[in-house]
C-alpha cells in the first residue's frame, strides 16, 4: 500500500511540474505586461516601456523566467518561501496568500458538508422511490441545478436573495398566497417522499402540510424575523425530534435500549441548556474551545449510550454520539442568532443583515458571536450558490449507485432472511452505495475550488478564486502562478486520498504495489 | 420527466404491432443500432429536449441569418433604435401575448434591440458549443482509442497527460487560453476550449478499447491482414460508439456553460461580439432597471444546456444493454386489473406472465 502511495505522489508530483512549465508559457503568451502603455501618449514612453522591462525582467527568456520562479517555489521546502511578486501593487505573493486560502475554505467547507448530507439524502430517497412522481420531480431538478449558469443564479441571488429579502425583513408581511402554496408543497412533497399506502400518504401530506403552516404562522405571528432565535423550546423540540429521527434511522425505535439511550442525550441537552449560556456569558470564546467542547459532547453521547449496555452498546453509543452533535450545534446557532439583535442594529448593518459583497464587514467589531453572526451573514449567498450545483451531482451519484446497490443479490439474501426494510436499506445497502461517494468527495472539492472562482468574483469575497481573476485581469503572472501551485497541489492530495480511501473502504479493490 | 403511462390505455398496447415493447423486439433479430434508436425515439425527455433544442436553434440561425444571409428579423444585433416603450421595456407582453410587437424582448439603454441581441448571442454560445464538442470528441476519441489500443509506454504517457488537464479545473485553464486567444474570434475560443474538455471521454474511451482488444474479432480482423488503424477504426470504434456520442452530449452541456461562464468573466467572447454569457456580463448592472436584458439570455443558455442534458441522458439509456425496463408495482396491479376487465384478451395472459412488458409498453424514461 505505502509503496503504491509513493509511486502514485512521485508520479502525479511530476505531473504537476510538468503542467507548471506548460501553463507558464502559456501565461507569458497571454499576459500583456504593456497594456497601460500602449494607449499612452506620454513623451518618455521608450524609457517606460524600458523600465517595465527591467522591472519584470522580461529580457530573460521565459524558460530561465520558469527556472527562477521554480527555484522561488523550491525555497518553500527550506522554509524560504518566494512566490514572487504582483508586480501591479507590489504585493508579496506569500502575504496575499494565507487570507485568500483561508477565506476560500471558509466558503468551501460549508457549502461541501451541506450539500453532501442533503445531496446524499434526497439522492437516497429518489433511489428508494424509484419510477415515482418524486424521483422524477427530483431528476429534473438536478438536470436543472446541472444547466444553470452560478454566474446567473447568483446575480438573482443578490436580487432576491439579499436586496429584497432584507426589504422583506423591514417589514416581514406575507400574503395568503405564498403561505398556501408553501404548505401544499411541503405536504406534497413529503408525501412523495415518504411514500406507502394511499392512507400512509394523506396522514403525512396532513402531518407535514400542518406542520409547515404551523411553523409559518409562528414565525409571522410572533415576529420571529426581528430576533430570530431557537431558545430552550426550540432547543428541545430539534433535540427530541433528532433523538426519535436518527434512532428511527440508525437502529430502529424497537431497539429500547438505543431509543432510551438517544432519548436521555436529548434531555442532557436540554437540561444542560441554560448553564451553557452562564458558561457562554463568562468565558469569551473562541474555535479551540468550541472544539473542546464538541468533543467533551461526543465523549458524553458515547458514554451515556455505552451506559444502557447491552449486546449492542456502540450501536446505540453511536447513536448517542450524532445526536449530541446534532444539539450542540443548535445550541451553538442559538447563541450565535442571540446577537441578531445587536447586530441588525449595528450602524454599519443598519437593518440590512444579508451582506451582498465581502467576507466579513469592514471595521466591525464584537464578540466571537457577534463576529461568527457577521460572518454566517456573509456566507450565506455564496454558499447557497454553490450547494446548489454540488447538490446536483452528489443527489445523481447516489441515486445511480444506490440503484446498481439496490439490485444486487446480497440485498435480496437480506430481504429473504427477513430484515426489516429500514436494515436492509441503511446497513446494507446505504453503506455499500456510498463507497464509490468516497473516491468522488474529494474530486469534487477540487470541482467545487474551480466553481467558487465565479462565484468569489461575483460576491467579492477575497478568496484564491478572486485572487487568480484579478491577477489574470491585471496581467500579473505570479499569483495566478501561485493560485495553480496551490490548487494542483491540492487536487493532487484529494486524488491520492481517493485512491487510499477506496482501497481502504473496498475489500474488493487490490492494489499493485 | 412527463409522464409514463400516457400509452397504456391504446388497444395497440397488447403485444402486436410497431408499439409492442422493445425489448420483445430483440429476439426478432434487429441490429444493435436498431434497437438503441427505438428506445431513443420512446425516452420521451430525450425527444422532447431534441425538438425544443431544434426549434431554439432554427429560431436562432433563421432571424439573425448566418454569415452573408440576411435573416428574417428586421432589427440587426449592433443597430440602435429609437426606444418605444419607456426605458426600453419589451413589446410583448403576457396581456396581449399574440401581438410581438417591434421589440418582444425589450431594448437596452441605447435602443439596441434585445431580441437580435439575444437571438445572435445564442448562435455564437451554440457554435462554440458545437466546436467544442466535435473537437473534444475527435481528440478523446483518439488519444482514448491509441492508449487503449496499445497499452504500455504510450498508454502510460497519454494518461499523464490527460491527469495533467485533470489536475486543473477546467474554467482556470479555460480562462488562461481565452485570454490567450482573446483577440481572435469565437472559432478560436470553440477550439482553445476542446482542446481541454476533451479528457474523460478519452478516459471512457480507452477502457472501452482495452476490453475490445480481447475479443475474437479483434483477432479475426489481424489474421485477415488489416492493419492497427483498421483494426482500431474500422473494427473496434463502431463498436465504442456509444460511449462516445453519449460522453459527447453530455461534454457537450458542460461546454455551454463553460463557455458562457468565460464570456461572463470577460475571457471568452468579448463585445463587440456577443454571446450568451457576454450578454449577461454586459447587462449584470442593469438588473434592477432593466431585468428583461438580464432574464433571457439566462433563460436561453438554460433551456439549451437542459436540452442537451435530456438527449444524454436518453442517449445513454438508450445505449445500455442491461436496462431492461422493469414495470413498477403499481403498473403491474393496473395491467393485471385491465386483463381481469377484459377477458377477451386472454389469449395473452400467459405472455404477459412471461414478459410481463407486453402489457406495459409505455416509454419509462430511466437513469443510470
Amino acid at each position: 500500500m505505502l509503496t503504491f502511495l509513493l509511486r502514485r505522489f512521485l508520479s502525479s508530483a511530476l505531473v504537476l511540474l510538468v503542467v507548471s512549465f506548460v501553463i507558464y508559457l502559456l501565461l507569458d503568451a497571454a499576459m500583456d505586461y504593456y497594456y497601460d502603455l500602449r494607449t499612452s501618449t506620454s513623451p518618455n514612453i521608450a524609457a517606460l516601456y524600458e523600465s517595465r522591462t527591467r522591472l519584470l525582467n522580461l529580457d530573460t527568456p521565459v524558460i530561465v523566467r520558469y527556472f527562477l520562479w521554480l527555484g522561488g517555489v523550491g525555497g518553500c521546502l527550506i522554509g524560504s518561501c518566494d512566490l514572487g511578486t504582483a508586480w501591479q501593487s507590489g504585493q508579496e505573493v506569500t502575504s496575499m496568500l494565507p487570507g485568500a486560502i483561508g477565506n476560500t475554505i471558509k466558503l468551501v467547507t460549508a457549502a461541501t458538508i451541506v450539500s453532501i448530507v442533503l445531496g446524499i439524502g434526497v439522492g437516497m430517497i429518489s433511489a428508494i422511490r424509484q419510477y415515482t412522481g418524486f424521483d422524477y420531480f427530483i431528476t429534473f431538478v438536478s438536470f436543472l441545478l446541472y444547466s444553470l449558469p452560478v454566474f446567473w443564479v447568483a446575480v438573482l441571488l443578490k436580487q432576491y436573495g439579499a436586496i429584497r429579502f432584507n426589504n422583506f425583513l423591514g417589514d416581514p408581511a406575507v400574503g395568503w398566497t405564498p403561505i398556501i402554496v408553501l404548505t401544499v408543497f411541503a405536504g406534497l412533497f413529503w408525501m412523495a417522499a415518504l411514500g406507502g399506502t394511499a392512507k400512509r400518504r394523506l396522514i403525512t401530506f396532513l402531518v407535514a402540510a400542518a406542520a409547515t403552516f404551523a411553523t409559518i404562522y409562528y414565525i409571522l405571528a410572533t415576529g420571529w424575523f426581528q430576533s430570530p432565535s431557537v431558545g430552550i423550546v426550540g432547543v428541545a423540540v430539534t433535540g427530541l425530534a433528532a433523538a426519535i429521527v436518527v434512532v428511527f434511522l440508525s437502529t430502529g425505535l424497537k431497539n429500547r435500549r438505543s431509543l432510551f439511550s438517544g432519548l436521555t442525550v436529548a434531555v442532557l441537552g436540554i437540561a444542560l441548556y441554560i448553564p451553557l449560556q452562564w458558561l457562554f456569558y463568562y468565558v469569551p470564546m473562541n474555535w479551540f474551545l468550541v472544539l473542546g467542547l464538541a468533543v467533551v459532547t461526543v465523549l458524553v453521547g458515547l458514554g451515556v449510550g455505552l451506559a444502557f449496555g447491552g449486546p449492542d452498546k456502540w450501536a446505540s453509543a453511536r447513536t448517542g454520539a450524532i445526536i449530541a452533535v446534532i444539539i450542540s450545534v443548535v445550541v451553538f446557532f442559538d447563541r450565535v442568532f442571540q446577537e441578531w439583535g445587536a447586530y441588525n442594529r449595528h450602524p454599519a448593518i443598519n437593518g440590512r443583515p444579508v451582506a451582498t459583497i465581502g467576507a466579513s464587514t469592514p471595521n466591525i467589531e464584537g464578540s466571537f458571536w457577534f463576529l461568527n453572526l457577521d460572518t454566517f451573514t456573509h456566507l450565506l449567498l455564496p454558499s447557497i450558490a454553490l450547494i446548489l450545483i454540488s447538490f446536483a451531482t452528489y443527489t445523481r451519484y447516489t441515486r445511480g449507485s444506490m440503484l446498481e446497490v439496490m439490485n444486487q443479490d446480497y440485498i435480496r439474501t437480506a430481504r429473504a432472511k427477513g430484515l426489516g426494510e429500514r436494515t436492509v436499506i441503511m446497513r446494507h445497502a446505504l453503506r455499500n452505495a456510498l463507497l464509490p461517494l468516497a473516491s468522488i468527495i474529494p474530486v469534487d472539492i477540487i470541482t467545487l475550488i474551480g466553481g467558487a472562482v465565479i462565484t468569489e468574483t461575483i460576491f467579492g469575497w477575497n478568496g484564491m478564486g478572486k485572487m487568480f481573476i484579478d491577477a489574470m485581469n491585471r496581467n500579473e503572472l505570479e499569483p495566478v502562478m501561485a493560485y495553480i501551485l496551490i490548487t494542483g497541489i491540492l487536487a493532487m492530495v484529494a486524488n491520492l486520498v481517493a485512491d487510499f480511501l477506496y482501497a481502504v473502504l473496498d475489500p474488493r479493490i487490490r492494489v499493485q504495489a | 420527466m412527463s409522464t409514463p403511462l400516457n400509452t397504456h390505455d391504446t388497444p395497440e398496447a397488447h403485444g402486436d404491432g410497431e408499439n409492442s415493447s422493445i425489448e420483445l423486439k430483440e429476439t426478432e433479430g434487429l441490429s444493435q443500432s436498431a434497437i438503441v434508436w427505438r428506445k431513443f425515439i420512446r425516452h420521451t425527455g430525450a425527444i422532447v429536449g431534441f425538438t425544443v433544442l431544434g426549434l431554439v436553434a432554427l429560431l436562432a440561425f433563421t432571424s439573425q441569418g448566418v454569415g452573408p444571409i440576411p435573416g428574417w428579423w428586421i432589427h440587426g444585433h449592433q443597430a440602435s433604435n429609437p426606444v418605444i416603450n419607456p426605458s426600453g421595456a419589451p413589446t410583448w407582453t403576457l396581456a396581449n401575448p399574440f401581438e410581438p410587437g417591434p421589440h418582444p424582448f425589450g431594448q437596452d439603454d441605447i435602443g439596441r434591440d434585445n431580441f437580435a441581441r439575444v437571438m445572435k448571442g445564442t448562435q455564437i454560445s451554440i457554435m462554440v458549443m458545437l466546436i467544442i464538442g466535435a473537437i473534444s470528441m475527435v481528440i478523446g476519441t483518439v488519444v482514448g482509442a491509441l492508449a487503449g489500443f496499445y497499452r504500455g509506454w504510450l498508454d502510460a504517457a497519454l494518461m499523464r497527460i490527460t491527469d495533467g488537464f485533470i489536475i486543473l479545473p477546467t474554467i482556470v485553464v479555460g480562462a488562461i487560453l481565452g485570454k490567450l486567444v482573446s483577440n481572435s474570434n469565437a472559432v478560436m475560443l470553440g477550439v482553445a476550449l476542446g482542446a481541454i474538455l476533451w479528457t474523460g471521454l478519452a478516459r471512457l474511451v480507452r477502457g472501452e478499447f482495452l476490453a475490445l482488444r480481447e475479443r475474437e474479432f479483434v483477432d479475426s480482423a489481424r489474421v485477415a491482414g488489416a492493419s492497427d488503424f483498421r483494426i482500431m477504426f474500422k473494427h473496434m470504434l463502431p463498436n465504442a460508439l456509444g460511449v462516445v456520442i453519449v460522453n459527447t452530449t453530455l461534454l457537450m452541456s458542460q461546454a455551454i456553460v463553460l463557455e458562457t461562464a468565460l464570456s461572463f468573466l470577460g475571457f471568452g467572447i468579448r463585445s463587440p461580439e456577443v454571446s450568451l454569457g457576454a450578454l449577461i456580463n454586459e447587462y449584470q448592472t442593469a438588473f434592477s432597471t432593466r431585468p428583461w436584458l438580464f432574464w433571457w439570455p439566462g433563460l436561453f443558455i438554460i433551456v439549451i444546456a437542459l436540452c442537451i442534458n435530456f438527449i444524454g441522458d436518453g442517449l445513454r439509456d438508450a445505449n445500455d444493454p442491461r436496462q431492461k425496463k422493469i414495470p413498477s408495482q403499481r403498473q403491474m396491479d393496473r395491467a393485471a386489473k385491465r386483463e381481469a376487465e377484459a377477458p377477451a384478451a386472454g389469449g395473452i395472459r400467459g405472455d404477459a406472465a412471461t414478459h410481463p412488458n407486453t402489457a406495459e409498453p409505455g416509454p419509462r424514461p430511466t437513469e443510470e
